[in-house]
């Protein structure tokens, strides 16, 4: 379980640009849930998954994840449970290194990077078995380079890496916004079999509301460090396209866009 | 004809010295895209290390090994310095280079007693103790030991990195210089395998420099001036020559880059350019190097228009 407790976030501090985005922002997802989270730019669906994340400091408030308080660990531990697509499919890979040695590498997480042989052939079946789920022939390219892979390939292939080894946390941010329409909605299936199947924590920040109405099991829409939509169950799969966009233009109309 | 095998055989020698050095800017370089000056500083940071140990009376081959090490730690710094402390990689390289200019002369004038210059005429060196001596002086009026343990080093070098390359903790690297988000994301702390980078690639130059010291028979503390250029100018070249071979793995192109370069040099020397001249001919080659890629390119591309 995800709690986000009183959190403060503030920009440009100590300038005439200062702006407070959070001012004792809350907000929790139980083990299992798949938030979507849609709101207008600025605010602060990305900001929350940094400050999650730990990309970004807190200026005040608590992270406690699965009890743990969180909030003082650096990037990159905290990413020991955490996997994250970013919105750039560049980077969820290394483009020069193949496919087969991407996977090697998130293989290995959660050991140690010594001198062993980097990529242990007894794996590249189940490594193929991964890639088959996605669909998308990548199977049979693993020497292939992820820099040479189209934006939806490598973003599929982003988002197997991140579930390579048991995380209980998903981070997706605007995930398939970068890809054309088809790639999107592929990555956007791969994205609900994997979460339903291994039944993750999943956070998606999305500007699809389709999306975020069609998959997930929540709703939250967001506006200036706030929450002012949190649907779920039933609520949730009654709500429509429509709804939500005359509640966005409101509050676009509010903030004067 | 003599001229001409001697001019060959001065060439490789140098070329396989300048290709350990070329294999750690390698890896600042082109794997961690960390442009490092403190190169200039660690190639005579290895040969002051190395010949004033042997003065010492340290096994010579020792006194390599030490060089590596003391060059990994000047290199270590520089990565403190940036990964720790957030400057700039720039002024990281010219931080530990002027540093190093400092603890190079206390260690050459404390090694010779006061000398800033430490002579090797007279001590064992690794072109003639054992198993260089396994070799004799001359084969067939030539002194080959020189160009044998040369080469034989380079080789080695290439063939460790290169199976460094291919361990967990090798392409954890080359990930860190190509996405540090995912190494992030790998639970790893990128800043980590920058130091370590930076580490071996600058032990790879101080191994160099130890090389150069006792194959030429001395240390000096002017000997760093334009190892940065030379080791560039050999990566740059090589990958950039053989850029259309695929097959060929990066360590040899980087190797063959060393050996064009100082094949260029020797030749300038011996075609009668005065040795003052010597770093603007480095120069002009590493820019002629840099725009070579776009020159052959550019070629191509007319010639293709042409031919319409």
């Amino acid at each position: 379980m995800l709690q986000c407790k009183q959190l403060i976030k503030r920009f440009n501090v100590g300038t005439p640009d200062e702006t407070v985005l959070f001012d004792g922002f809350s907000f929790e997802a139980e083990k299992g849930e798949f938030v979507s989270i849609i709101g207008s730019n600025g605010s602060g669906k990305t900001t929350l998954l940094n400050l999650i994340c730990g990309t970004l400091p807190l200026d005040g408030g608590q992270i406690l994840f699965n009890g743990r308080d969180i909030t003082r660990l650096s990037e990159h531990k905290r990413a020991a449970t955490i996997g994250r697509v970013f919105q750039d499919p560049q980077k969820g890979t290394c483009a020069n290194l193949t496919i087969l040695e991407n996977m090697a590498l998130a293989d290995n997480k959660k050991g140690a990077y010594g001198l062993a042989g980097a990529v242990n052939r007894r794996r590249i079946d189940y490594y193929r078995s991964l890639l088959e789920e996605c669909g998308l022939g990548l199977e049979n390219r693993l020497n292939t380079l992820a820099g040479s892979l189209s934006g939806g390939q490598r973003q599929a292939l982003a988002l197997v890496i991140a579930n390579m080894t048991d995380v209980e946390l998903l981070i997706l941010d605007e995930h398939t916004a970068a890809l054309d329409p088809k790639s999107s909605e592929t990555v956007m299936r791969l994205t609900d079999k994997l979460v339903s199947e291994k039944k993750i924590t999943t956070l998606m920040v999305t500007h699809n509301l389709r999306f975020a109405l069609e998959y997930g099991s929540r709703l939250v829409m967001m506006h200036m460090g706030r929450s002012v939509i949190d649907l779920r169950g039933e609520d949730k799969k009654n709500a429509k396209i429509d709804d939500l966009l005359q509640t966005f233009n409101e509050i676009s109309i509010e903030c004067g866009n | 004809m003599d001229i001409v095998i001697n001019l060959v055989k001065a060439a490789l020698e140098q070329g396989f010295t300048y290709g350990v050095l070329a294999l750690g800017v390698y890896i600042t370089y082109s794997i961690l895209d960390f442009p490092d000056l403190s190169v200039d500083g660690t190639v005579p940071l290895g040969a002051t290390v190395s010949a004033v140990l042997i003065l010492r009376g340290m096994n010579p081959w020792l006194s390599c090994l030490l060089a590596f090490l003391a060059g990994a730690a000047a290199g270590g710094v520089t990565g403190l310095l940036h990964v720790k402390l957030r400057i700039r990689p720039l002024l990281c390289g010219i931080l530990v280079m002027t540093a190093l200019l400092s603890i190079n002369l206390v260690l050459m004038m404390g090694g010779t007693g006061g000398l800033s210059i430490a002579s090797l005429f007279n001590s064992p060196t690794i072109v003639d103790e054992l198993p260089a001596s396994l070799i004799p002086e001359r084969v067939g009026g030539y002194a080959l030991r020189t160009l044998a343990v040369t080469l034989v080093l380079a080789v080695v070098c290439k063939l460790l990195l290169d199976g460094y390359l291919k361990t967990k903790s090798g392409l954890l690297l080359r990930a860190t210089g190509s996405n540090e988000q995912f190494v992030t994301m790998l639970a790893r702390n990128p800043g980590v395998s920058k130091i370590l980078g930076l580490a071996v690639g600058n032990g790879f130059a101080a191994l160099a420099g130890a090389i150069l010291a006792q194959k030429n028979g001395s240390a000096d503390l002017q000997m760093g001036q334009g190892m940065v250029v030379i080791g560039l100018a050999s990566v740059i070249i090589g990958t950039s020559v053989f850029r259309g071979i695929r097959r060929m793995k990066d360590t040899t192109k980087v190797l063959l880059g060393a050996l064009i370069y100082a094949t260029c040099l020797q030749v300038a020397l011996a075609f009668g350019l005065p040795t003052a001249w010597l770093k603007m001919l480095m120069a002009a080659l590493f820019v002629l190097a840099l725009v070579s890629t776009d020159l052959l390119d550019g070629g191509l591309r007319k010639t293709a228009k042409g031919g319409k």
